[in-house]
C-alpha cells in the first residue's frame, strides 16, 4: 500500500525531508517505524526504542500497534511544545 | 466556538467582548494568555519560531473543546494560537471560556490549556545566544494534563 508520510520540527530538520510517499508492506505504525529505522544513520538514531516521538494517522495521535489504512496520512513528530 | 491559528497578533479585549456581544445568558468569562518569555532553561531567548501541523492543529483544538464541552456546561469557547516568529513579550496563545458561573469557566480554561500543551501539534524553536534549539517537552506538562484524567 501507499502512505503519505510527514515529518515535523526537529525530525523534519534531522531527516532533511518534510514529506514523502512510501510503499509500505507492513501492517502497523510500529512496522512503519521499523522500515524507517532500517534506513540507518539519523533515522535509526531518532526512531530508536526509548526516543520520544509521536505518530499521528490521518491527523489523530495513535499508539504504535495501530494498523495503517491504505493511503493514510502518517505524521511523525517530537512531543509537542505549543502554548 | 472559535478556533484560529494565525501569525498576527490577537486582542484579548476584543475577543472577550465578542463572546458576550448580543447575549445576556453569560455570567462568567475566564481567559488565559500565554506570552513568549525572554528566558528558558537558563538561556536568554531572543526570539522563537512556532511551527505547526496544518489540518491536524485545528482538528486537535476542536477535539479539546469538545471534551471540555462534555465535562462542563459552556456557553462559548475561543482558542487562538499564533505561529511564525515571535519576540519576548509577544502573546502566543489565547483561551477564553464563557459559562453561566465562574467555576466552570475557570476549570475549562485550565483544562483546555493543559491539553493544548500536550496534544496540539505545535513546536517551538528558540533563538538563544548559543544558537537555535528546539524546545523539549516538559514532564510537568504531562503531569498537568494527567490531572484531568477521570477514574
Amino acid at each position: 500500500m501507499k502512505l503519505r508520510v510527514l515529518y515535523f520540527a526537529r525530525l523534519r530538520e534531522r531527516f532533511g525531508v518534510a514529506e514523502e510517499t512510501l510503499d509500505f508492506a507492513g501492517v502497523t505504525a510500529a512496522d512503519l517505524i521499523s522500515q524507517l529505522q532500517a534506513r540507518g544513520s539519523v533515522w535509526a538514531e531518532e526512531l530508536a526504542a526509548g526516543r520520544a516521538f509521536r505518530v499521528a494517522v490521518n491527523q489523530d495521535i495513535v499508539a504504535l500497534d495501530m494498523a495503517l489504512p491504505d493511503q493514510a496520512e502518517v505524521a511523525i513528530f517530537p512531543p509537542v511544545t505549543g502554548g | 466556538m472559535k478556533i484560529l491559528v494565525q501569525s498576527g497578533v490577537f486582542d484579548l479585549g476584543a475577543e472577550v467582548a465578542a463572546m458576550s456581544q448580543g447575549r445576556t445568558d453569560i455570567g462568567a468569562i475566564a481567559s488565559f494568555v500565554g506570552l513568549a518569555r525572554d528566558m528558558n532553561e537558563g538561556s536568554g531567548v531572543q526570539a522563537m519560531t512556532l511551527e505547526h501541523y496544518p489540518g491536524m492543529t485545528e482538528k486537535a483544538l476542536a477535539t479539546l473543546i469538545e471534551e471540555a464541552n462534555a465535562r462542563w456546561t459552556l456557553l462559548d469557547v475561543t482558542v487562538i494560537h499564533r505561529i511564525g516568529r515571535l519576540l519576548p513579550g509577544d502573546p502566543i496563545v489565547l483561551v477564553a471560556v464563557a459559562s453561566q458561573h465562574r467555576g466552570e469557566a475557570f476549570a475549562a480554561c485550565e483544562f483546555i490549556m493543559d491539553y493544548l500543551k500536550t496534544r496540539a501539534p505545535f513546536w517551538k524553536k528558540e533563538e538563544t545566544p548559543e544558537g537555535e534549539r528546539w524546545v523539549e517537552a516538559r514532564a510537568s506538562d504531562d503531569a498537568a494534563a494527567a490531572r484531568w484524567i477521570e477514574p
